[in-house]
């Protein structure tokens, strides 16, 4: 409920604070039809090429497959300034592709327009879907697909019998989570979407907010923009959603029918534009880095310390809250808690941190609270996707072990740390890693509260391109990604690691 | 005739050795304790696990250059032998067609393997409604539609009650006479082994042992089945 | 025995705390960055003022107006810095603010007779380019129209210099403004949120050329000992930004704000803004301006009245966007 009164209270404090009624011009509902259709092109886009990337991983072992697929969290967590530069070093009007295409005489090709948000959006979700997507070719049995190979399927036979059905329930999950996060995009389509028509929601919000002061007309867009979060939330909860564990995505699925000269072409060339696509721009980020990241300024590194700690308590509040969340909810509670939990999806950062400042400041000293804000908030952003990854593990051990651990009348804590949490460690690791890479990376509210002594790694990096200080940002954008990458790594693998169940 | 010319099959902490020679149209049954390499040596033959030595004949055709499919044998596994969200008739139907585009002809077929292992009007349910056993029923029907040379069962039968699972090693033997096919079976159940097996393979510390007649070896059981069998 | 000297010691410092007055300064996030001029300011104003000085950082310039309204009246805020002309009209109206008094010599291009605001340092909008790449920089809106150039912009609703841009334009075209907007679609690669991520992209080379000051050459001057950007002059002249500061009527410090305000327009302030800040000084400094900030001088100075900027403002924006959304 926290978290559900966090994203509705923020809003609530600032609709209290809006004099007067407002109405919505064209340009609002040009801005809405805009964002649905990025949202919704994304997420099909996202989900669609994530499959086959997702299968080639599923089926095949290869060295640095374990190294792929935690790489692929990185896009997730990157500032979103610095995918930019990222992106357009790849993808820009001089960047590495078009210089080949013009070596080869070929024309240029633009990525400024709708191709461009879409580039943006995939390039951030793509992974996530693939994650989740290879997550359910884990569930289908070996034996699917011995029996496949021993009754002769061929490809389009394994696809319709064995590998639909498994995509058919977790695609929609997929879709949802992608659109929902595209839902709150702004820099990336703005900039990459090439001029004023690629205005969102949360631009139209900012404006409202920040150019025109119209706090009534900002608190109607983001009640709008959550509406729509809502709705799509509420149409999925009949859809089985998908379970993002990391358990198992070590091994790759046994295929005796993949062995296919066309098969292994198709896997290979879907591993290596993935992998191309995903890597290119992050490496980049990272050659434009590695020069300035030995004389980074002190500030920077301890901006990275302040980070950390935020990520850290935000992490262990993750944990909290999305046990409790879970444990009351697959113990008979109510779907809705799902729902409170995906709401920090739809949440208009601006409208949130706002709402957070009108409601903390009465009462004590916001800039003071920068940090722990900043962890609750990150906390909240971190919750759909931790919720998503304990529910099931959680239901299942409610079904399996509940009704034992029951006749024994184990006490709460009891049957936490002896029945639940031993079966609960690679969901809980992979939520936990999540979250402080999601922690680490996040802007957030901080960059409405922060004091002179209160920056994080993201801020800093922000205040770095402000003052000019391109190769620091970049240095200091190659150190976030490091700390970030290795957080989660030691969650996952630390936490989640050798799980006895 | 199913030959084991001297095999060998290596996973880490693992190594199994066979070699020896089963004759066409006889039952065999392997036992040995868990974690012997039973089902290690089934999924060998049908293709699912590499050898590291050795090789592995039917008729004198070696197997090793040929993919699961095409391997004159049909496998019941322990679990998940039918696909969940497949009717009865369509689980039983892949048999004659992954593509389940079933001619009236396949149809009728599939019926009647379905009557065959007595599930006859239950062509439209699917796994979730059907008790374990029928369940059982429906795999074995499908097997019996491929009609394979070779029937490999990895204990399909073993999470089956005794009372139900002496009623469906019995619908085996009536299948494998009515067809001629050699039946290799893994089980940990002695009493099944003797109940319908003419031979047993024992599996025991790396090796599998060429069979022997069912009734001699248990009449005169060597120190490790004796080991096994617990007294 | 120990504890009771500690609890003295502790019970003196708050007593020299209470003492000791504390003036609150709201600003823009990157005025009190570790390289930027905070840090600077207050190791110079509080040995002067017997005080401590607590920069509050609130995002950009626009952020800091929209905080100071959200609060009203009971902010905590005793001045206010970073607001510029394009904001100063909505600011006034908003009556939370005091006037200034006397100021000494300002250095500014033309006349400074708000009775509000203090101005703390100003420059010129300006499209940098590299002069290495580009070699005949457009001398005009018209010449940048015909060319071939690509150029980045930041978008007016979010960001300073692209609410600049917008009174650039209406400020030298009038009506014909939106007709030059639309002439330069094609020049116009992308628009990007904030000034950060259009000086990223050009740094990387993705642009020909930038919206940004014409003190932005002297920076990769003086910093990286780079020359080879430069910035354009226009016919039209360039636009003006001017960063002022203010106090609150609602100030408990209205004798420290004042002395802060003062202290503002003194060569011991003035003299960190321009390698901090990167703009010029409102005064004329005793030791002179650093190189490269001489470089470009605009053969006009363009400034919109902040009644008029606040009036020209929707239309503009509207101009614009129409022009653009094509």
């Amino acid at each position: 409920m926290l978290i559900a009164a966090l994203t509705l209270g923020t809003l609530t404090a600032v609709a209290l604070h809006a004099r007067g009624s407002a109405t919505l011009g064209a340009a609002d509902l040009g801005a809405l039809r805009f964002t649905l259709l990025q949202a919704g092109a994304s997420a099909l886009l996202s989900v669609a090429l994530a499959i086959p990337v997702a299968r080639a991983l599923a089926r095949r072992s290869f060295i640095g497959r374990r190294l792929l697929i935690a790489l692929m969290g990185a896009p997730f967590i990157l500032p979103v300034v610095v995918a930019i530069l990222g992106l357009v070093a790849v993808f820009g009007r001089s960047g590495w592709i078009n210089v080949a295409l013009i070596t080869f005489g070929l024309p240029r090709v633009s990525i400024y327009g709708f191709q461009g948000v879409l580039l943006g959006n995939v390039f951030f979700n793509l992974p996530l879907a693939a994650r989740l997507i290879l997550q359910g070719w884990q569930t289908i049995p070996a034996e699917h697909f011995r029996l496949a190979a021993s009754l002769e399927f061929a490809p389009a036979d394994t696809f319709r019998i064995i590998e639909w059905p498994m995509l058919r329930a977790i695609v929609p999950g997929a879709l949802l989570a992608i659109f929902l996060i595209c839902l709150t995009s702004f820099a990336i389509a703005l900039t990459l979407g090439g001029g004023p028509a690629a205005t969102t929601v949360e631009l139209a919000i900012y404006q409202a907010f920040r150019f025109d002061f119209d706090l009534t007309r900002a608190a109607l867009l983001a009640a709008i923009q959550f509406a729509l979060c809502a709705a799509a939330t509420l149409a999925s909860l009949k859809l089985s959603l998908p379970i993002a564990t990391s358990g198992g995505l070590d091994r790759p699925v046994e295929r005796r029918d993949a062995g296919a000269i066309a098969l292994r072409i198709q896997d290979a060339t879907a591993l290596t534009l993935g992998a191309l696509f995903l890597f290119l721009p992050l490496a980049s980020v990272g050659l434009s880095g590695i020069g300035a990241l030995p004389g980074l300024p002190m500030a920077v590194w301890l901006a990275a310390l302040r980070s950390l700690g935020v990520a850290v308590v935000a992490t262990g509040l993750t944990g909290l809250i999305a046990l409790a969340l879970g444990l009351s909810r697959s113990r008979g509670g109510s779907r809705l808690i799902e729902l409170a939990g995906m709401t920090p999806l739809a949440a208009s950062p601006l409208v949130l941190g706002t709402g957070l400042f009108l409601i903390i400041n009465p009462l004590a000293d916001p800039a003071a609270l920068a940090l722990p804000l900043t962890a609750l908030t990150n906390a909240a952003m971190a919750m759909p996707f931790a919720l998503r990854a304990l529910l099931p593990a959680l239901d299942q051990i409610e079904a399996t072990q509940g009704r034992l651990a029951d006749s024994l009348g184990l006490p709460l804590w009891a049957r936490l740390r002896l029945v639940v949490l031993p079966r609960l460690r690679r969901p809980l690791g992979f939520a936990l890693g999540l979250s402080a890479a999601l922690s680490m990376g996040d802007l957030g509210v901080i960059a409405i509260f922060a004091g002179p002594h209160s920056a994080t790694l993201p801020l800093q990096i922000y205040r770095l391109m402000g003052a000019y200080r391109m190769e620091d940002a970049s240095g200091a954008a190659l150190l976030l990604l490091i700390i970030s990458l290795a957080l989660f790594w030691f969650f996952d693998r630390g936490v989640g690691g050798d799980a006895k169940a | 005739m199913l030959r084991l010319e001297a095999l060998r099959i290596s996973r880490p902490g693992f190594d199994l050795t066979a070699d020896l020679s089963i004759p066409k149209g006889t039952r065999t049954a392997i036992i040995g304790p868990s974690g012997a390499g039973k089902s290690t040596l089934l999924a060998a033959i049908s293709g699912f696990q590499p050898l590291a030595q050795g090789r592995i004949t039917w008729d004198g055709q070696d197997l090793a250059q040929i993919p699961p499919g095409h391997r004159p044998l049909s496998i019941l596994f322990q679990d998940n032998n039918l696909f969940p969200h497949l009717t009865a008739e369509e689980n039983i139907g892949l048999a004659l067609r992954p593509s389940l585009r079933l001619t009236t002809g396949e149809r009728q077929k599939v019926r009647a393997a379905l009557a065959r292992v007595g599930l006859e009007g239950l062509e439209q349910r699917r796994p979730a409604q059907l008790s374990g056993g029928q369940q059982s029923r429906i795999a074995l029907a499908r097997a019996l539609l491929r009609a394979r040379p070779l029937l490999l069962l990895d204990e399909p039968f073993a999470a089956l009650g005794p009372g139900l699972r002496l009623e469906m090693l019995d619908l085996v033997r009536e299948i494998t006479m009515e067809t001629g096919a050699t039946l290799l079976m893994v089980s940990h159940e002695p009493t099944d082994a003797r109940r319908i097996a003419d031979l047993t393979i024992l599996v025991s510390e790396g090796t599998a042992e060429p069979p022997k007649s069912t009734l001699e070896l248990f009449a005169d059981p060597p120190p490790a089945l004796r080991a096994y069998l617990g007294n | 025995m120990k504890a009771l000297i500690a609890s003295v010691l502790i019970a003196q410092a708050s007593v020299a705390q209470a003492e000791t007055p504390t003036l609150t300064v709201y600003t823009y996030d990157s005025f009190v960055a570790d390289w930027g001029p905070g840090p600077a300011v207050k190791k110079a104003f509080e040995p002067i003022c017997h005080c401590h000085l607590n920069f509050v950082a609130t995002g950009d310039g626009a952020a800091l107006l929209s905080r100071i309204k959200l609060e009203g009246a009971r902010s905590k805020a005793d001045v206010v810095l970073g607001l510029d002309t394009s904001l100063t009209a909505d600011a006034a109206a908003t009556g939370l603010f005091a006037p200034h008094g006397p100021l000494p010599a300002l250095d500014l291009p033309g006349q400074w007779d708000d009775p509000t605001f203090v101005p703390f340092d100003w420059g010129y909008f300006a499209f940098v380019y590299d002069k290495t790449k580009v070699k005949t920089p457009p001398q005009s809106f018209p010449e940048l129209a015909k060319s071939n150039l690509k150029v980045v912009i930041e978008d007016p609703r979010s960001s300073t210099p692209g609410l600049g841009l917008l009174y650039w334009v209406k400020d030298a075209y009038g009506d014909k403004a939106g007709e030059i907007w639309q002439s330069l679609a094609h020049n116009i690669l992308t628009v990007t949120p904030s000034w950060d991520e259009a000086y990223g992209m050009f740094t990387k080379g993705e642009a020909d050329m930038v919206l940004s000051y014409t003190t932005s050459p002297a920076y990769h001057l003086i910093e990286e000992h780079d020359d080879t950007k430069a910035a354009a002059l226009f016919d039209e002249g360039n636009y003006m930004e001017v960063e002022v500061a203010a106090k609150l009527k609602s100030s408990v410090h209205q004798a420290l704000a004042d002395e802060f305000l003062n202290f503002m327009t003194t060569p011991a302030f003035q003299e960190i803004i321009p390698e901090t800040n990167w703009m010029y000084p409102a005064i004329k400094l005793p030791g002179g301006l650093p190189k490269g900030f001489d470089e470009y001088r605009p053969k006009k100075s363009l400034l919109l009245s902040a009644e008029q900027a606040k009036a020209l403002r929707a239309p503009a924006l509207a101009e614009w966007q129409a022009a653009l959304s094509r």
